[in-house]
This record gives C-alpha cells, structure tokens and sequence, in this order.
C-alpha cells in the first residue's frame, strides 16, 4: 500500500503527491544574478516569506526564473512549481498560466488541463486558510512584473 | 487527592464532539480556553432572569444585576488576594489592561529622560504599548534579552536598574510561548529598589496557578478572562490603591465622573473611574461563575495536575526524533512551544487537524522572540485542567503520523 491510503482523504486532497515531490526536491531554488525583476513578499500571519528572481530575454520571455525563502511545503512547493511553469514562456502566457491558477485556487469551475501538474494545487480550494500559501509565489510574479512594466513605461 | 479529571470534563460540553472523525483534542487553550456549563449557565440566568443595567436604576431588576456584577468583582479580588474590589477594574482583555496603564500611568507622568524596561519575551500587548508610550512621552526603553535557554538575563535586568532614572519596569510573569515562569517577586523587590513601578502581565499565570498579588508586591496586573474558563470580552486589570488614584481614565463618559459641569469635571473613585459606558454585565457575571468554578476546584491542585500533565508532554515530546522544544523544562506554565525538524508549523497544524487535534501555530502575538528563536514559526500545545495523558499521547501519535507523511525533506 502507498502511504496516501493510510492518511485521511483531506490530507491527500491538499497535499497531492506532485505537491510533496515539489516540496522535498524543490526546482529553481536560489538565487540569480543580474536579474530583470525581484519582487519579495511576505505572508505577515504566517511568516512565510518569498523572493522571485526573474530574467527576461530582448523578446521578454523568461529566460530564467529562481526563487528563494522559507514557508509550509504549500508556499514552498507553488514556487518551485511556479519556476517550472513559467521558464521559456512569455510574459503574456505567464499571465494565462498565472490566472487559471487563482481561478482554479479559487474553486471556479473550468477547464485547467492546458496548465499541467499545476492542476494538483485545485484541492487548495477547499483549504481556505491555504489560498495565500499557495498564491505567494504567484502574486510575486504579478507584482514584479507590474513593477517592471510600469518602471519600462515612465522610461519610455 | 488529585484533580477528578473525567469529573471535569463532564462539564464541558464542546469537548465532546469529534472532529474530523476523531474525538476532539483542544490543546490551545493558551488562546482561549474552553467554558463549563456553569458559565454557561450564568449567562443564561441573566438574560432570562434579571437583565439590566448596573449602577443606575432603583428597580429590583437593575438591583439583582448590580449585586451580580459587584458580586463577580468581590470573587475576583478573593481570588487574587486583593485587599479590596475596588482594586480589580474590568477590560475587555488582557491587552486593554495593559494599554489603560500606558496610557493613564505612564503617558500622564513620564517624560524625557526617563527610562521603562520589558522583556525580549513579551507578548505584543506588553511591548507595544510601551513603545507607544516612549515615542509619545520621550522616555527611553529598555530590552531585557533572554538566556539561550529560555530565560531573563538578569545580568542586564540588574544594569538597567543601575543605570537609573528607570520609572516603570513592565514584564510577563510567564510567557506565552517559552512557557517561562519569571521571578515576580525577586524582580519587583529589585524594581521598587530602583524606584520603579512593576507592571506583570498575568494572563498566562493567573488562570494556572495560586495568586496572591499583595505577596507579590507588584503595582499593576493585567489578566484575561477568558483564558480562564470565562467568556470571551472579560478580563481585568488589578492595580494598588494609590496608584489607580493616580492614574487617569482612558475612557471618559457615563458611570466614570464624580460630578460634571459644562466647563469640566473630575472623576469617581476606581474602578468606576475606568469603567466608562455600560460595562459587559452578563459576561462579568459569567466570569465570576468560572471563578468560582476554580475556586471550588482549588488553585493548588490545578496546578499541581498542570505541572504532572506538562512534565508528562514534555518527556513523551521530547523521546520524538527531530524534536525541538523552546524554554526550559522548569518552572514552566502549562504550555510547550516546540518544532520538528523539515516540517512548518503550518503544515503540521493542517495534519494535527485531521487527526482531531487543536493546536496553535505562528509567532503566537510575539514576533520579536520567534525571531529571536530563529525560525519563522513555532508549534504550541497549551493544556487546561481538562487535558488528559491520553490526549498527550493523542497530540504524539498525530506528530508521528505527520512526521511519516512529510518524510525527509532536503
């Protein structure tokens, strides 16, 4: 018997095994250098915290992504997840990415194959207290790219 | 004769249900404890019986309510051994007792120059109200940091009084996360010394163990009701007579003033002076039951169970692989914050919770010491009279099962 069966049905609900697998061999874990965007945020009630280094290549696709900080298996695993995903894609199709998964955290019923293994964050739906543990990683994206975006504009 | 702890548990109804299909282990009740029927009940008596305001109407209603409300006054002096009632003034909890303090003692008389002192293990209720009071009066604050294993340095709490001009020293008398139980009576004899008032927060002591403030020889305490087995919107702040004359009201309006006129007015004595507006009849009234619910148990046995029960978890806590736990084993309150290794107390608490155990995670309202502690988050179990071995052993059995299910983590 694998060990999911033996723990209560919630538990593998939030804690899919791609999760946990995630959460122990974590990918883009670091830092980089010369990064385009660095964006780090907080969670203050649980004292998670996250920095996403990101760099953009002249067509502004992720030419590479990194991430660093300490927080539940959820934050940890969302980021490592989050590198995986967004690495060769454009800003644009990190977008797409980016809000499929709030919609699906979200509980919104829909269509999520086209965003892979990032399906397995769903059973956080039904984990309201965890929706910031697993949007971190995400909203440091957003945000660092807002930023960077709105710094291009005033230079423009 | 020890505590009847099955006895017991038949009076708390909430404690009987199961969670997550398992029978319900409360083991945060250093946030708020649980309530007996007899509080319960209280409550129910005066909304049904005898619902009215205090201090005003010559009706029989507002008189049976008065004699209540004074009533659960007068059992709460006995329980602290305050030489009078009028000493114990009524909060909504153990910060506000605290933020009255720092605003009516030491913002009316401190000013530049002069010096307060708190701990690196204080709650945020007994540190940010002083850091307030500093940065409005002028008045410097001190930090008392800690031993590696959990307790004051006293080194720098004996350098601080020597330094002079110290005017306030405020501290836990036990903490809510490091389970340390300070010397009271020790650092109050070196602070009256010095000339200092002593403030002690007593919400983690006072719900555990024989009170005697007037031994003690502190100036100020603040206490929360409902970490104590009353309801939640009760505690109360205990002060020396001199000094609750001195200090001025936070609040001002009805109930509180000796006489007003259009141009000003001065106020009544305590505790009516702090208690502005209508107070929380019906749940002071109810804290009074809870009281007496202890009363009856007796204070000493409590703690004596306590002290059995925590020295039981903190063996069979201990024996768990990867285990660390924060404080010092002795004396402790009835409380252990501790974390396993590879496994964030968020993550933890989530399995715990299925598993039907209650705990609480996070920097616990004392971000500073977590720091201090170096890692972002601690575990905390935190028993009551209630609490049994087996649910220890429960609490064991869930960190074993988190521990296989998180398994080793890079």
């Amino acid at each position: 018997m694998s060990s999911e069966a033996q723990h209560p049905v919630n538990l593998n609900t939030l804690y899919q095994q791609v999760i946990l697998e995630h959460y122990k061999k974590p990918h883009g874990k670091g830092a980089l250098e010369a990064p385009t965007i660095t964006k780090s945020l907080q969670n203050p009630t649980c004292g998670d915290n996250l920095t996403v280094y990101l760099i953009l290549d002249e067509a502004n696709k992720v030419a590479d992504v990194k991430w660093d900080g300490s927080g539940c298996s959820i934050s940890m695993a969302t980021a490592s997840m989050m590198a995986k995903a967004v690495k060769g894609k454009s800003l644009e199709q990190v977008d797409e990415i980016m809000h499929k998964v709030y919609a699906m955290i979200k509980g919104d019923p829909g269509e999520y194959k086209s965003i892979g293994e990032l399906q397995a964050l769903a059973g956080v739906a039904k984990f309201p207290v965890r929706v910031k543990c697993a949007t971190l990683a995400w909203h440091c994206v957003e945000e660092g790219v807002k930023e960077y975006k709105g710094g291009n504009d005033v230079n423009g | 004769m020890t505590l009847d702890v099955a006895r017991i548990r038949q009076d708390f109804p909430i404690l009987h249900q199961e969670m997550n299909g398992h029978p319900l282990v409360y083991l945060d009740n250093g946030a708020t404890t649980q309530k007996p029927r007899q509080v319960i009940q209280a409550l129910v008596d005066y909304y049904e019986g005898y619902n009215a305001n205090v201090h005003r109407g010559i009706h029989t209603l507002a008189e049976r309510a008065t004699d209540a409300f004074e009533g659960a006054r007068a059992k709460i002096a006995k329980f602290i051994g305050s030489p009078s009632p009028d000493q114990v003034v009524f909060t909504r909890n153990g910060s506000e007792g605290l933020n009255m303090i720092a605003h009516g003692w030491a913002r009316t008389r401190l000013k530049a120059g002069d010096v307060m002192i708190t701990t690196a293990m204080e709650h945020h209720s007994n540190l940010i109200p002083w850091q307030e009071a500093a940065k409005a009066t002028g008045a410097t604050l001190k930090i008392v940091d800690l031993n590696a294993d959990g307790t004051l340095k006293m080194e720098t709490y004996d350098r601080f009084l020597a330094e002079g001009s110290v005017k306030l020293v405020a501290f836990t008398g036990a903490s809510n996360v490091l389970g340390t139980i300070n010397p009271i009576e020790e650092m109050t004899a070196k602070a009256h010394k010095a000339g200092a008032i002593v403030v002690v927060d007593a919400i983690q002591i006072v719900p555990h163990m024989p009170v005697d403030v007037v031994k003690w020889d502190v100036d100020f305490i603040s206490v929360s009701g409902h970490k104590m087995l009353g309801p939640t919107g009760t505690g109360f702040l205990w002060g020396k007579a001199e000094l609750l004359d001195q200090m001025e009201p936070t609040y001002h309006g009805g109930s509180m003033i000796a006489e007003a006129r259009l141009a000003g007015a001065t106020w009544a004595k305590s505790p009516a002076k702090f208690e502005a507006g209508t107070p929380n009849i019906g749940d002071f009234i109810a804290l009074g039951a809870a009281v007496d619910y202890l009363t009856a148990l007796g204070m000493e046995k409590i703690h004596a169970y306590e002290v059995e029960l925590t020295n039981y978890a903190w063996t069979q806590l201990s024996a768990i692989p990867g285990m660390q736990l924060y404080g010092p084993k002795e004396p402790r309150t009835g409380l252990i914050s501790f974390n396993i290794k590879g496994i964030h107390p968020h993550d933890m608490s989530a399995v715990l919770n299925e598993y039907g155990v209650a705990i609480r995670v996070g920097h616990h309202c004392a971000q500073p010491l977590t720091e201090a502690l170096g890692v972002p988050a601690t575990n905390r179990a935190s028993f009551y009279l209630y609490n049994t071995p087996a649910e220890i052993d429960r609490l064991v059995e869930a960190l074993l099962q988190a521990k296989e299910f998180f398994g080793d983590v890079e």
